[in-house]
């Protein structure tokens, strides 16, 4: 059977749903949320990178290296704020993390 | 079943079931390194559908840069990580129905997906550029889309930024050189000259 676009798009959802599931999963570890938000966003630049091949139109993966981009300037922030908080609070607990509720 | 669709479905198996290991594994240094299988076998799947460029990229960001960060701060951080798995049970049945049931609206979705009529018939092969993706993609970033280059890398620049102030830190106590008070210095406050009396000494 030939690989069409539909098998990519198909991996793609998958992906994007083990991602959703695992930030409900691991609702009280921030470093697994992280992760999982890096596997949603493999799976939006599969979806890019396989609309890009398929039409044969190369914006998709222009478009996908901005996402690349994003995700790592995400990880690299995300990850900077997670080892602050973890200096003040000796916790990266999701419920503790509230000091901004009034 | 032909050479690519074999490695496809290699490929994908791999890539769902480290997924699976990342969200699911209960050492978070395990869920690190699953991430990087993942990561892996889909710079696989971009080069099996002619993306060698960003598959190339994909390694080297995810795997050489994002995932060690991800290691090192999970090595770094004294967090009693069993404690933080308390309630994965308790919201296993209720993510795994909304997991299915994404899912399924994501697969009907896709499965009613079609080119719309102006749009050329989906092309099922490979496409072939002839001086390679790489070349391609260049001319299409550098001119066309420049401004998404430049966007993208004042991302990364603001982001660098960023995590250095979040994390710099001024310990007190800590000796550093003051460089206007080296400068100010002249030969009356550096030096003292002494006369020593013979025979008696200072």
């Amino acid at each position: 059977m030939e690989i069409g676009l539909s098998h990519y798009l198909t991996l793609a959802a998958i992906l994007f749903t083990l991602g959703t599931l695992g930030i409900f999963l691991n609702r009280k570890n921030v470093i697994v949320i992280l992760m999982s938000v890096e596997l949603i966003l493999l799976a939006v630049n599969i979806n890019l990178v396989a609309f890009s091949a398929f039409q044969g139109n190369l914006v998709g993966q222009v478009f996908a290296l901005l996402v690349l981009t994003v995700a790592a300037a995400e990880a690299a922030i995300g990850l900077a704020i997670l080892v602050v908080f973890f200096r003040n609070r000796g916790s990266i607990a999701v419920e503790d993390i509230n000091a901004m509720k009034g | 079943m032909s050479f690519a669709a074999a490695f496809f479905y290699l490929f994908a198996c791999i890539l769902v079931g480290s997924a699976f290991m990342v969200i699911s594994s209960r050492n978070p240094v395990y869920s690190v390194l699953f991430l990087i299988l993942a990561f892996v076998n889909a710079a696989g799947l971009f080069i099996l559908i002619g993306a060698e460029f960003l598959a190339l990229i994909l390694v080297v960001v995810y795997v050489g840069a994002v995932a060690v960060l991800f290691l090192f701060v999970v090595m770094m951080l004294d967090v009693d990580f069993v404690e933080l798995r308390q309630g994965f049970l308790q919201y296993l049945p209720v993510g795994v129905v909304v997991g299915l049931i994404f899912l399924a609206e994501l697969v009907l979705v896709v499965g009613a997906w079609a080119s719309g009529p102006g749009v050329s018939v989906a092309r099922n092969a490979v496409m072939t550029y002839p001086r390679g993706n790489t070349h391609a993609l260049g001319q299409v970033l550098y001119t066309d889309y420049i401004y998404f280059f430049q966007i993208a890398g004042f991302v990364l620049l603001v982001a660098m930024i960023g995590a250095i102030v979040l994390t710099l830190r001024h310990k007190p106590n800590v000796k550093r050189q003051n460089i206007s008070a080296q400068v100010a210095r002249t030969p009356e406050t550096a030096m003292e000259v002494v006369k020593v009396r013979p025979g008696q000494g200072l």
